[in-house]
């Protein structure tokens, strides 16, 4: 009983700890590439800004399944309990989407412009026993070379 | 052949409608990377082996689509979408699906 308490307890320390590093860590990275790939407009338009001179177009994507730590997968099925915002879902969900963006930008970094752009998000293991909680995100859009 | 996600291609003229053309996969982590990844469900973070796997099955389904549009005599596909479904526990299916045309 105690052992197993114990167990517990450190999984939760491990999970707080390494589940924060990273996370500081990769919205670090993400603020970095975000403001290099300023440049290139994505918009969820359908049809591009103006149609002269257009040499191709293409479709370009980029996806990321992105894990949750241990302590958050503990807090969030407290919060389910008492209800309210999942706070530490939010930024899990935020983090994959805006890293699936940055893939998809990296994946054409030479286009003029990307338009129509989706985003998908599932979740991949969801009926699984002693699920894993992931979410995979996809972005989707149409590169336009000029 | 050229694959958009928007409904024309700019400054080309549809010429030919073919219909929908699909394509889809059903794909299973082996053992190892579950448990990899079940291990990374302590840490967080980015689930690497999934991505991939993700990524090459995708792959695969456009693969499918872009062959069955070939064999339509098709020489673009607009309008592609992506959709994704977990089938059974820990196998997921990728569908993609477009309209086959022919561009001038």
């Amino acid at each position: 009983m105690i052992f197993e308490i114990s167990i517990f307890l450190i999984l939760l320390l491990i999970g707080y700890i390494s589940g924060t590093l990273i996370e500081k860590r990769h919205y670090k990275s993400i603020r970095e590439r975000e403001e290099e790939l300023k440049a290139l407009p994505t918009t969820t338009h359908k049809r591009p800004l103006y149609e002269e001179d257009i040499k191709s177009c293409k479709l370009v994507n980029g996806s990321v399944v992105i894990s949750i730590d241990y302590f958050k997968k503990f807090l969030a099925s407290l919060i389910n309990f008492f209800g309210g915002n999942i706070s530490s879902y939010e930024t899990l969900i935020d983090r994959a989407r805006r890293e699936a963006i940055l893939r998809l930008k990296e994946d054409a970094k030479d286009a003029s412009e990307i338009i129509n752009l989706r985003i998908e998000t599932s979740s991949i293991t969801k009926n699984t026993k002693n699920s894993v909680g992931a979410v995979e995100v996809l972005a989707f859009g149409t590169a336009i070379y000029r | 052949m050229l694959i958009t996600n928007i409904e024309y291609i700019p400054n080309r003229e549809i010429i030919e409608h073919f219909g929908i053309v699909s394509g889809s996969t059903v794909r299973a982590k082996h053992v190892g990377r579950d448990m990899m990844a079940g291990f990374k469900n302590i840490f967080g973070g980015e689930l690497k082996g999934y991505t991939e796997l993700l990524t090459e099955s995708r792959e695969e389904a456009m693969d499918r689509m872009i062959a069955q549009a070939q064999s339509l005599g098709a020489n673009a596909i607009l309008n592609v979408r992506f959709s994704t479904s977990s089938v059974a526990a820990g196998a997921s299916e990728l569908y993609v699906y477009g309209t086959a045309v022919v561009i001038r």
